[in-house]
Order: C-alpha cells, then sequence, then structure tokens
C-alpha cells in the first residue's frame, strides 16, 4: 500500500525537485519532515477518511502523469482583467511574487515581501501550517514558491482592499504550489482579495495561507477562484484568530475541474469572532469540496459558518463542516448551515457536519438542507409573464445572494454578478 | 374575452372538473362560488397554467387563442392574470426586480421595448398609492414577511401594474380584515373598465358586497350548477350551501 502510494508522490517530487526553487523561509527542520511525511503518506487517495470524495491520488495518476513546470511569461496584459481598480493589487505569477506586475505600495502601515526575504528561524512562514496535518501542507512546504507575505502593522486601518492575484500559465502540465502569509497585527484592519487565475494548460494548484489575526485586528478575506475548467487545485488556509479578533472569509467557486478546499481556523483568542461562507455553483464533471474545520480552544467565541451549492449535470458537491469545541472552549456559540440545491439527476451533493464538543456550556448547531429549484416559487414568477429561463435564474440569483451579498467591494461583486449570471 | 367548454381536469388521476362551461365578456365582472373542495381553486389553477393538473377534455379560448397550448408565462403575456389565494414568499428576489423582470418579458413578447426607468417609477409610485401599498414593502423581498393582508395587496398591486385583460382573483377575499377588503375592492373597482373583465372566486358573499358581479356562478363538484345575477348571491348567503347540496344530490338522485 504505502509502497505504491509512494510511486505518485515519489514521480511529483522528482518532477517538481528538478525546477523547484529554494525554499528558504521553511525552517530546515520542517523542510525534512514535510519529504519524510510525503514519503510514509504519499498523496491521500479515497480510502482516506478526509479525501473521501476527492481521489488526490487518482487526480495525480491520470491527470499529471507529464509535469514539465514550464510556464510562459505573465503579462501585464494577462493579469489586467483581475485587477481591481479600488484595491492595491499584487500578483503571485506561477506561484512566485511578482513585483513588477503589482501596483506600487502608497499606503502606510503595509508591509509586502516575498517569503525568500523572510529566512530561518525568525522566519513565520510554517509556524500554522504543519507538515504532518496534510499532504499539501507537506508538499507546500518542500516545494512552495517564493510567495508572498502581506502585514499590516499595529494599529492600521487600511482604506482600500488588497487584491491579490495568483496568476498560472503552464505551457503543459504543472503543479503550482503558490503561498502567502497574511499577518495582520493587533487593532489593523483590512480587507484582502485572494483571487485564482490561470492562463495556461493544464494545472494543478497547491496552494496553501498562513493568515495570522492578531489581538483586536480584523481581516476580511475573498477567495475568488475562477481557474477554468482545466485546472485542478487544493487550497489550504490554515488561520489562527486572537483575542478579540474578527475573522470573515467568503469563498467563491465560478470554476475548476476539481476544487478542494481545506479551511482550517484555529480559534485561539477569548471573544474572538469568525465566519467562513462559501458558495459554489458545478456542471459536467466538476468537484467542489469544502473541508472546513472551526477548532474553538478558548471560551467565549463565536463561530459561524453559511455554505452554499448549485449543482448541476454529473458534477459534485461536498461540504464537510466540522467544529471542534475543547473542554475549555465554554459559552462557545458556533453555527453551521449548509444548503444545496440539485438542478439534474445525475448531480451529487454529500454534506457532513461533524461536531465534536467537549466543553458543556456551548450552543452549537448545524443544518442542512438539498432541494430542487422551488416549483411554487417558479409557477409565481411564470404566472407574471417571466419566462422559464429568466425565473429560474432569478430564483438562482436569490439563493446566491446570500453569500454573494457578504462582498463589500462594488467592482468585484459586479464581476461575480456577471460571471454567476452566466452559470445559472 | 374567454370562452371555457366542457373544461374536465383532474389530479393525480382524480378528476376535479367534470365539464365546466363559461363566457365571460369584455367589461364583465363575473363570481364564482361554492363550497370547500368544489374544484374552484384547480378552476383557476388549471386557466393560469399550473402544470400539476392534466386537462383531459375540454377547451378555453382566451382572445381568440387556444389558451390551454400555452405556457403559464405566455399566458400572462396574452393578458392572463391570476391573484394567488396564497401568494408565494420569494427570499431573494426584490418586488422590484421582480415587477421590471415581468415588465419587460411582457414588453419583448409584445414586440415593445424595454420601460424606461423613471416611468417605471412613475408606475410604481402611482399604483402603490391605488392599493395603499406600503412603499417600504416594495424594496423588500416578494412577498417575504408580508403579514396576510399586505401579500394579498401585493397581488393586486402586481395586476394594478401588468393591466391584465383577464384578472381571475382566487378566493383574494379570506383572510382579509373589513379595511384590507375595502382597499383591495377599491383597487379591483378602478381597474375595471370596458376593456377588461375579471373573475372573482369566493366563498363568501362579502366581498360581492364590494365589487359587484354582473354574474354569479355556483360551482359545485367541478361543475357549474347555477347560474345567475348577483341576487344569487344574496341567496346562497341565505340559504347556505347545504341547500345547494341537497337539491344537487337529488337531480343526481
Amino acid at each position: 500500500m504505502i509502497a505504491e502510494r509512494s510511486i505518485t508522490t515519489q514521480k511529483i517530487i522528482e518532477a517538481i525537485s528538478a525546477k523547484a526553487n529554494k525554499v528558504g523561509f521553511v525552517v530546515d527542520t520542517e523542510l525534512t519532515e514535510a519529504l519524510q511525511f510525503l514519503e510514509t503518506n504519499g498523496i491521500p487517495n479515497n480510502k482516506h477518511e478526509d479525501y473521501k470524495y476527492c481521489n488526490m491520488d487518482a487526480v495525480f495518476k491520470k491527470e499529471f502523469k507529464n509535469i514539465t513546470q514550464e510556464f510562459n511569461e505573465i503579462k501585464n496584459t494577462d493579469v489586467k482583467p483581475y485587477k481591481l481598480e479600488e484595491a492595491i493589487n499584487l500578483v503571485v505569477a506561477n506561484g512566485t511574487y511578482n513585483e513588477s506586475l503589482s501596483d506600487k505600495i502608497i499606503v502606510k502601515g503595509i508591509t509586502i515581501k516575498c517569503l525568500n526575504d523572510l529566512t530561518g528561524n525568525s522566519s513565520p512562514v510554517g509556524n500554522l501550517a504543519k507538515s504532518n496535518s496534510d499532504a499539501f501542507v507537506a508538499l507546500s512546504n518542500a516545494f512552495s514558491g517564493n510567495g508572498i507575505y502581506v502585514q499590516v502593522q499595529k494599529g492600521n486601518l487600511i482604506p482600500m482592499p488588497i487584491n491579490i492575484i495568483y496568476i498560472n500559465s503552464a505551457k503543459e502540465e504543472s503543479l503550482i504550489n503558490p503561498r502567502s502569509f497574511i499577518h495582520i497585527q493587533p487593532n489593523a484592519e483590512v480587507t484582502i482579495t485572494e483571487r485564482f487565475v490561470n492562463v495556461g494548460k493544464k494545472a494543478f494548484s497547491n496552494f496553501l495561507s498562513e493568515k495570522l489575526i492578531e489581538e483586536n485586528a480584523k481581516l476580511t478575506s475573498y477567495s475568488i477562484q475562477e481557474e477554468g475548467n482545466e485546472s485542478f487545485s487544493v487550497n489550504t488556509n490554515q488561520v489562527k484568530v486572537g483575542r478579540y479578533a474578527t475573522y470573515d472569509n467568503t469563498t467563491i467557486t465560478l470554476s475548476g475541474q476539481l476544487v478542494r478546499n481545506n479551511h482550517n481556523v484555529v480559534i485561539a483568542g477569548e471573544n474572538s469572532q469568525s465566519h467562513l461562507n462559501g458558495l459554489f455553483l458545478t456542471s459536467g464533471t466538476q468537484l467542489v469540496d469544502n473541508h472546513t474545520l472551526m477548532d474553538h480552544q478558548v471560551p467565549n467565541c463565536e463561530s459561524s459558518e453559511l455554505y452554499k451549492g448549485v449543482i448541476n449535470e454529473k458534477s459534485t458537491g461536498v461540504f464537510n463542516g466540522k467544529i471542534y469545541v475543547r473542554k475549555d472552549a465554554q459559552k462557545t456559540n458556533a453555527y453551521q448551515s449548509s444548503k444545496n440545491i440539485l438542478l439534474s439527476d445525475d448531480g451529487t451533493i454529500n454534506t457532513k457536519p461533524q461536531l465534536e464538543i467537549y466543553a458543556d456550556d456551548v450552543k452549537c448547531s448545524h443544518g442542512t438542507s438539498t432541494g430542487k429549484i422551488d416549483e411554487n416559487a417558479l409557477f409565481y414568477l411564470k404566472a407574471r409573464g417571466i419566462g422559464d429561463e429568466s425565473a429560474r435564474k432569478l430564483l438562482l440569483a436569490a439563493f446566491a445572494n446570500e453569500v454573494v451579498d457578504k462582498i463589500q467591494i462594488e467592482s468585484l461583486k459586479t464581476h461575480l454578478e456577471t460571471e454567476l449570471n452566466k452559470l445559472y | 374575452m374567454i370562452s371555457i367548454k366542457n373544461l374536465h381536469a383532474s389530479i393525480n388521476g382524480k378528476e376535479i372538473l367534470k365539464g365546466i362551461n363559461l363566457e365571460v365578456k369584455a367589461g364583465e365582472i363575473h363570481a364564482i362560488m361554492g363550497p370547500n373542495g368544489s374544484g374552484k381553486s384547480t378552476l383557476s389553477s388549471v386557466l393560469a397554467g399550473r402544470e400539476d393538473y392534466d386537462v383531459t377534455e375540454g377547451e378555453v379560448i382566451f382572445n381568440g387563442k387556444n389558451l390551454l397550448d400555452m405556457s403559464a408565462e405566455d399566458r400572462a403575456r396574452e393578458g392572463l392574470f391570476l391573484a394567488f389565494q396564497y401568494p408565494i414568499e420569494i427570499p431573494g428576489v426584490s418586488n422590484i426586480n421582480f415587477l421590471k423582470t415581468a415588465i419587460n418579458e411582457i414588453r419583448a413578447y409584445n414586440g415593445k421595448e424595454a420601460i424606461e426607468a423613471k416611468d417605471f417609477l412613475a408606475l410604481i409610485k402611482e399604483k402603490q398609492k391605488l392599493v395603499e401599498l406600503d412603499s417600504k414593502l416594495t424594496g423588500r423581498s416578494v412577498n417575504e414577511g408580508f403579514s396576510g393582508g399586505e401579500k394579498k395587496r401585493n397581488e393586486i398591486f402586481q395586476m394594478a401594474i401588468l393591466e391584465p385583460k383577464l384578472a381571475i382573483l382566487d378566493e383574494t377575499d379570506s383572510g382579509l380584515d373589513i379595511d384590507a377588503l375595502r382597499i383591495v375592492a377599491n383597487g379591483v373597482n378602478k381597474l375595471h373598465s370596458k376593456n377588461n373583465a375579471f373573475v372573482v372566486i369566493t366563498h363568501y358573499q362579502r366581498l360581492l358586497d364590494h365589487i359587484v358581479p354582473d354574474f354569479v356562478h355556483i360551482l359545485f363538484d367541478g361543475r357549474i350548477v347555477k347560474s345567475g345575477t348577483k341576487e344569487l348571491a344574496l341567496e346562497l348567503e341565505a340559504k347556505g350551501y347545504d341547500e345547494i347540496k341537497h337539491q344537487f344530490e337529488k337531480l343526481q338522485g
């Protein structure tokens, strides 16, 4: 078993090692551990509980037989459509922070660096995401590109959003490991958009972001996944939320043949709030798999999750939401909701709430619903002269808007509404 | 306006309408009364194009066209309007967006251009007054969180906006207090003209104090068993439906 798993892993390691950068920002011990973990455990297949619906080993075997790691040059014109007028736009091209494609930083209180500029033991990178937690974290720790470090300094309220564009341009099959570390210091506040796009051929993007939100800080983050249906990705967010801090994330998946999101929030500071929202619309044979973890480690914290899916044709949607309330995390208030619309007989949705509660004075609840489009509402709209297609679009938009409305950047919201309207 | 001939309809194999005949001309108001389960709501649903029902026999000609061949949306575009007995709540779809989409789809069907924003707003304002609808409600999602009376007024408001040729009011009076009933009836009376027609479906006579019908029909067991003028409604109110049932059962032997 292990030997067989290792073959896939070995091939990947060989293919990417040759052209990989030196990962100087991850400490040596972590690097060694990453490689060891990969050798021992391999890339997870569907026998792995966390990857039950998402056989990553099979994906690599079938779709990434010839990893070349060759890329086309990314030009300004490639990036331009994804820049936001009102934001500071930063570009990570094929895993590497590209300063010349990025906007100049003229706002006080923000530090942007390449991850390679953070070296040795003083580097925070890898402090939150540990290799032994998941094969894709290990893969990133071992082979990450020279990603981006964003720091918002103490007490700064950044008046404009930061928009990080992760853009890939593989010539042929490639595995890219884009990475970020987002550090919000105490009493600071910012909105960060992370957009994932692909202007090249078939790519596997193994994205990892560590997000550290310190005391009384606030991070509003949007993840917009629009890599096209020749792309495969695993996106891991490893978040740590401090005292009185707020973390809000809205993840909208517009495309991707396979999109796996691992969103892990460690609630480490009392009186903090964490909110995760997600929306995905799938068709064809797409698979979108959202795994979340709300790890309540301390008392008096609040968390909520709202994930909505619209599944069409032969596609599959997964929501697996784990809420972990540790023994000390009294007065936890955690809520989770997963709502889905199945538009076809061949589509599949798997939802699984997982509540593990070890404290006795908590409020935790979860709800899940899956249904077809509301026929009564459809008839009501038609009875007013609205055609079948428009009526369905109106109803799906109404369903999706509960999540889309969380987006507070006007130009981004308009873009999403346009793109979503094509999918309804 | 509309000519219904020998209309039979069933749901899940059970026949509900057993041969309805009804002729409504422009400018007329017809009332259809009947006890619960007589087929009143089935009739309105079948005419509006609800697909749960199977029409097994008969025909309906609406302004020269075969109504039963049309989709629900095309019936509405041709000028048929159903005021729902139980208006549907649609969270996330704003009343304004809903009405604008409806108006423009109807206009497009009739070869007209989309309505100008300022004309649309003026229209909304004018018709809101007619049914005394709080302008806050039009900004909200369709019927979401509306009281029973507000929902019914919203139906009449939509009717006023869409200006149908034939409006079917399905128990619009049910669940209304006397003030709401007056407002709804007022709206209907103001919209009534020689070019349009109304079919008012009701269980009780009291709505007919406010909307005076030209004809009253009594529906029983899927058939119109008696037709007359407005006096028939009063007679029915005095004698109750039992009398009708009794007569009918005697006829059946």
